[in-house]
């Protein structure tokens, strides 16, 4: 039995083009992996777990979209209805055509055109609880659900605070083009099997004979002629969104599956780019979560740079240098991002091309002989221009009696990582090999930092053989062997989580811990992982200082809405960058500490020569 | 030579006829906020580099502004990129993207 009509001739063409698109870049993307992350792949797709979990993952994020769901519910079902809805049209639709069709396997048209072929009446009473009947009704509710979806998505485009998205993505010709086809294929569909079901009397649901039966009604024609003209244009919008597919956005729905399966076998993007990072940039949706989460959008009014753009030009392998290079690095696009791309390290990359060709000369550091110790202490840069950090840390390393080593006490050499957020990471890499020179020649157990930014490249690109703790992390420890004991001076206080201490090194809880034992430590509108930049960033490179401040001053509005005695940070950065703006008092973790150490203002009294010794 | 305690300075007059303009307009243009430079200093006081060697962004910038460029294309490599210098300056001067400029220019116009 071969039913074949010219009008599937659009689909089937775009759905060979599609499918032919997709495995070419499927080939692409795992031939040019890098060869250990083939085996990677080969390995997990051997392992049962990996791929169920991966199966896992695909149907509660691709079909389901739980993240969406926890973002806003009507985003969620929007994104759902359209996912799971198609998905299961399709698997019921191929299902219900066998029944007809009466074979295992039959042209992939047939299950999309089934109503045009298919319109036998179900009259008798019991004919309407048989299988055919069932099917009719599923796939009339599955195209209801996936309509509600597209209502939604109309609803979107003028009221899109409702779905959670203050503002949305500015999309390209090539998107648009693929959103209006895809917001044709169903009512196309709808009316097609309306009017297909109305004229024959038959073959509809609950939805599709009624409509039909009513059309048919209000409408008097050519219902046939009509009918035939609706299947040519569900057809044409098929075909005109399969191909368009892999030039829109909508290519993220084959490469996200991919994206998942890598992850799942343990694949990471590279420092210079692989084939994971374009596979990254191909499963991004385009949905413009990241821009909401951009402060320079919704502090400083800079809505062109953020990751969807940045993103998107890349794909299209065209990046103005302005988007690479205004961003704070913040990681709060990342943590917001739904699909889970690692955008900063994209834009990192981006930097790098950019800024690798820049030369540098270190050749006058020169390494001195820093003497041994059990700790050795590295305040950073930043700490030297907040020297109160430092004195306090002294302090607390002196009461805690603490053999350590203050090894860039005349003057840090710069960990490196302000160098690699400007894109010149063989530059830094000289200065990585002298300080781990440097660090190593200490033979000390633990190098504890006050500095987030170096606290992160410490810990990523060192490879020290030692342990690494920021001071907040250091401090906690000594509170809880017992070597230091503190007295809470019950003050209101509130934390900033610095961007590199909290996204960037994933130490939230240390620093609370701390300062409930020593303060009133007050709750935040917006912290932990969805903390806000000081806006000192250092990766913001070409931004003018205005912009910046801007973004501090939004900052400080919510930190600072439930009137705190005190502002705490753990980052010199974010101190000096908040003390600027701030009414309110600004300090580091360690000066609290230093200060709640009880007896320490009246030994200062007591003892002139030890009060000496503790300022130095 | 007699010394006569104190010496006579080299000839530090500048022609700006003579000097290359091209580098400051291309700075300028990649970093406007060069212009409000007031050449207090503060960035070279606080410099990282500057601790260890001699290293001026200060008299770099003052340099390239009158338009002789020659004895800066080695010095900017010292640069460590830390920031201090940016977060000193009391005009909001950009100046990690000023460096970068000026190595840019550099490099565009050799």
């Amino acid at each position: 039995m071969i039913k074949f009509n010219l009008f599937v001739l659009p689909f089937s063409l775009g759905l060979i083009y599609v499918v032919y698109s997709i495995v070419i870049h499927y080939y692409r993307w795992i031939k040019s992996l890098p060869a250990v992350d083939k085996v990677k792949l080969a390995n997990g797709l051997r392992t049962p777990s990996k791929v169920l979990a991966s199966l896992k993952e695909i149907f509660l994020e691709g079909l389901i979209h739980r993240k969406l769901w926890k973002r806003n519910p009507l985003l969620g079902y929007m994104h759902m209805s359209f996912a799971l809805g198609w998905f299961l049209l399709i698997v019921m639709g191929n299902l219900e055509s066998r029944i007809y069709h009466g074979a295992y396997i039959n042209a992939p048209y047939y299950p999309i055109f089934l109503k045009f072929f298919i319109h036998d009446r179900l009259v008798l009473f019991f004919e309407i609880f048989t299988v055919p009947a069932f099917f009719r009704f599923i796939m009339d509710f599955l195209l209801l659900f996936v309509l509600s979806g597209l209502g939604l998505a109309l609803i979107k485009r003028k009221q899109s605070q409702w779905f959670g998205l203050k503002r949305t993505t500015n999309h390209s010709f090539f998107d648009r083009v693929a959103l209006s086809c895809l917001w044709m294929i169903f009512p196309l569909r709808l009316l097609a099997e309306s009017y297909t079901a109305g004229y024959f009397g038959g073959g509809g649901g609950f939805l599709t004979q009624n409509l039909g039966n009513l059309l048919i009604k209000i409408s008097p024609g050519p219902a046939e002629s009509i009918a035939y003209i609706f299947w040519w244009s569900y057809s044409l919008a098929l075909g005109l969104f399969f191909i368009m597919m892999p030039y829109s956005r909508y290519m993220h729905i084959p490469s996200e599956l991919l994206l998942i399966i890598f992850r799942h076998c343990g694949i990471q993007p590279k420092k210079w780019g692989s084939s994971f990072s374009d596979l990254e940039l191909h499963s991004c949706s385009r949905c413009g979560v990241c821009i909401d989460a951009c402060q320079l959008n919704f502090a400083a009014g800079i809505s062109d740079i953020q990751a969807i753009y940045l993103i998107r030009g890349q794909r299209d392998q065209y990046v103005p240098e302005n988007i690479a290079m205004t961003c704070m690095l913040c990681g709060r696009c990342q943590e917001a991002c739904p699909v889970g791309i690692k955008v900063d390290l994209l834009r990192l990359i981006k930097r790098r091309e950019i800024g690798s060709g820049q030369v540098s000369d270190f050749s006058y550091l020169t390494q001195s002989y820093p003497g041994f110790a059990e700790v050795v202490y590295f305040a950073g840069c930043m700490s030297h221009l907040t020297p109160s950090i430092h004195i306090a840390m002294e302090g607390i390393f002196r009461e805690a009696g603490v053999d350590y080593l203050f090894v860039d006490r005349g003057g840090s050499t710069c960990c490196g990582r302000p160098l690699m957020l400007a894109g010149k990471d063989k530059q830094s890499n000289e200065l990585i090999e002298f300080n781990k020179t440097l660090i190593r020649q200490t033979r000390a157990r633990l190098l504890v930092t006050s500095c987030p930014i170096c606290y992160k490249v410490f810990r990523e690109e060192y490879n020290l053989p030692i342990r690494i703790q920021h001071h907040s992390q250091y401090i906690l420890e000594l509170v809880r062997e017992g070597k230091i004991a503190l007295q809470s001076q019950h003050r209101k206080v509130v934390y900033h989580d610095p961007c590199d201490l909290g996204r960037g090194g994933n130490v939230y809880d240390a620093p609370r811990e701390l300062l409930r034992k020593i303060s009133d430590l007050m709750p935040v509108e917006k912290e932990c992982a969805d903390a806000l930049c000081c806006g000192g960033s250092l990766g913001l490179m070409n931004t003018t200082l205005q912009k910046k401040d801007e973004v501090t001053r939004n900052a400080l509005q919510f930190l600072l809405a439930g009137n705190p005695d005190i502002l705490v940070t753990a980052c010199p950065l974010c101190k000096k960058t908040f003390v600027k703006h701030s009414k309110t008092e600004v300090r580091d973790i360690a000066e609290l500490v230093h200060d709640a150490i009880p007896g320490r203002q009246i030994r200062k009294i007591m003892d002139p020569q030890k009060a000496e010794a503790a300022i130095p | 030579m007699i010394d006569f305690g104190y010496t006579i300075t080299k000839d530090r007059q500048l022609d700006y006829d003579r000097g290359d303009m091209r580098y400051y307009r291309l700075v300028q243009s990649l970093e406007p906020s060069v212009d409000v430079c007031m050449e207090c200093g503060s960035c070279t006081a606080t410099c990282s580099a500057g601790q260890f060697t001699e290293f001026n962004i200060r008299k770099a910038h003052t340099l390239i502004r009158r338009g002789n460029t020659e004895s800066i294309k080695a010095e900017l490599r010292k640069c460590m990129f830390c920031g201090k210098c940016q977060l000193v300056c009391p005009r909001g001067v950009n100046l990690r993207n000023l460096i970068l400029a000026m190595n840019r220019a550099i490099e565009l116009l050799g």
